[in-house]
């Protein structure tokens, strides 16, 4: 539960901040997308550079009770390089959009990372041992001239420093003539989907030279083109089941097994909207950036400009819930507009299916209990920097008389975004990434 | 009988007054296909290799016409040459979260 005070409140620490403190920020350094694999040990990170950071979480400590593992870095490599298409005069970015971990099979670690145009499988394996003591090769792998052999051994493993290695396992390539906002992994194992702007696929992760169209939403004419497709995930136990979200702010839930194309949606999603509310700015606001499936699959979560959404699965004509992330922000819609902010594209995620946790401006993020229905709003900075203080709740103040220690709309920096957050799956440990750093709070242990 | 009832702005439509007032000519689908369009062709660059090639044989031992002031402005004569285009070289440099 959320909030200060009481026996079952979460009380949030700072644990760790990676990344540069300069203020000077370099484009390829900001973060575009973080993600804990599913036993929570490691967490990934991809930025505008292309490239991916892993971290690992420490074995515990028994002397240590008071605290968590910390993450140190475990892998980091390039994943993506910037393309230029001749043919469309298209500049390909290499910022990863998406990565999505692969549950653990063996030894080795596969994640799944993308671009706007190409999906790439990734191995991380772990070399900890090399072969030593070989007949016809010195140690730095130079022949020997096998006449100075003069007698026969045999090659053993011995021990070595740790080597983390990620190799590219499979390239998914020309698949999507638009950009890519999404990739989800299937709960079979087997598949995944990637989202474009206009279509989605479904891929075999062993096949990269084809894949299916599963939903397709151009119009014939493009000048009838009215919604976009801005998020997809399959659903985390019916292997048949995916959902979409729109630009209008309508969700789409499809059943593979209804027909090849799934054009026609089984379930459709969407809040009336009041005529009398409408405005240049309704659609805008109203498009959906981000969705997220509970972990039981029974809810489901959209991000929109302003708020937060609980869908039941079951109920398509409202929300069962929705929370204000930040409604101060509605009467500033026409200077977000022109500073682009309202196309600002922020992600939510779940802690099970009890709180959902979300960013904001200012290096805000916001935390919603369902159960208590509270809230709170925590800030991610430096100055909050010692480890096992519970950080203090940030309030705005949206107009009238300024408390001390609220800060006013007018002063919130829209610079500073937190577009990007996640949970661990088992424990009460989050990461928040603002533009160019990862932070890592912890629940207080008593 | 005509009853007058003063209306309540939204703040919303108070924001919406003031973009228009700053912004006459805006256009008249709101969240429609401009921004769609514009969404959909991101990256989008102009240049030609065809053009380009073309440009080069004709002018042989020629300088082409180097781009004006603004790199984003390709009208004329001017022929966008992959000099024109960013530099886009891939990051050398280790991600600094792993510093």
């Amino acid at each position: 539960f959320l909030g200060a005070g009481g026996g079952n409140d979460i009380q949030w620490c700072f644990s760790q901040v990676k990344g540069a403190v300069d203020d000077d920020v370099a484009e390829a350094d900001i973060i575009s997308t973080v993600e804990f694999n599913h036993s929570g040990e490691l967490l990934a990170t991809g930025d505008k550079g292309g490239r991916v950071v892993i971290f690992q979480q420490e074995q515990e400590n028994k002397t240590q009770s008071h605290s968590r593992g910390e993450y140190n870095v475990y892998s980091t490599f390039q994943s993506h390089e910037p393309e230029f298409d001749y043919l469309k005069s298209l500049e390909i970015e290499e910022k990863i959009n998406k990565i999505r971990w692969l549950p653990q099979k063996n030894a080795a670690q596969f994640l799944l990372s993308t671009n706007d145009k190409t999906i790439k499988l990734w191995k991380i394996s772990e070399r900890d041992k090399r072969p030593e003591g070989y007949n016809l090769k010195e140690e730095d792998g130079r022949y020997r001239d096998p006449t100075t052999v003069t007698t026969l051994r045999v090659p053993v493993f011995r021990p070595m420093d740790l080597m983390v290695e990620a190799s590219p396992r499979r390239i998914f390539a020309n698949a999507h003539t638009y950009h890519i906002n999404s990739i989800s992994i299937n709960s079979d194992y087997e598949t995944y989907l990637s989202a474009d702007d206009l279509r989605i696929n479904l891929w075999h992760l062993e096949i990269t030279d084809r894949s299916f169209n599963i939903v397709d939403i151009k119009p014939a004419n493009m000048e009838e083109l009215t919604e976009v497709i801005t998020a997809a995930e399959f659903h985390p136990n019916s292997c048949n089941t995916f959902v979409y979200s729109s630009s209008k702010g309508t969700i789409r839930l499809c059943d593979m097994r209804a027909s090849a194309l799934c054009d026609r949606h089984s379930k459709l999603f969407e809040e009336p909207e009041d005529p009398s509310n409408r405005s240049f700015f309704s659609e805008i606001i109203s498009s959906i950036s981000d969705v997220k499936f509970s972990h039981s699959g029974r809810y489901m979560m959209t991000r929109d400009y302003l708020s937060v959404k609980i869908w039941d699965l079951n109920m398509e004509n409202r929300p069962v819930e929705t929370y204000q992330v930040h409604e101060y922000l509605r009467s500033k819609l026409c200077s977000l507009y022109e500073n682009d902010c309202i196309f600002d594209k922020f992600e939510c995620c779940w802690n099970g299916s009890d709180i959902v946790m979300t960013g904001s401006y200012n290096n805000f993020f916001r935390m919603f209990d369902r159960n208590t229905k509270r809230d709170i709003t925590l800030e991610a900075s430096r100055e909050n920097n010692k480890p096992r203080t519970v950080l203090k709740p940030r309030k705005v103040c949206a107009s009238g008389k300024r408390k001390k220690d609220e800060i006013s709309v007018d002063s919130l920096d829209f610079n500073k975004k937190i577009l990007h957050t996640a949970w661990h799956p088992k424990e009460n440990i989050i990461a928040v990434a603002t533009t160019n750093n990862l932070y890592i709070f912890q629940d207080k242990m008593n | 009988q005509d009853t007058q009832e003063k209306e309540t702005v939204t703040p919303e439509r108070a924001e919406e007054a003031k973009l228009k007032a700053k912004y006459p000519n805006l256009g008249q689908k709101p969240g429609g296909s401009d921004f769609l369009m514009k969404r959909l062709q991101k990256g989008q660059k102009y240049f030609d290799s065809g053009d380009y090639n073309m440009a080069k044989a004709k002018m042989k031992n020629k300088q082409l016409p180097s781009a004006g002031p603004d790199k984003n402005l390709v009208t004329g004569d001017h022929i966008p040459t992959p000099q024109d285009l960013p530099q886009r070289k891939s990051s050398l440099v280790t991600s600094k979260l792993a510093g």
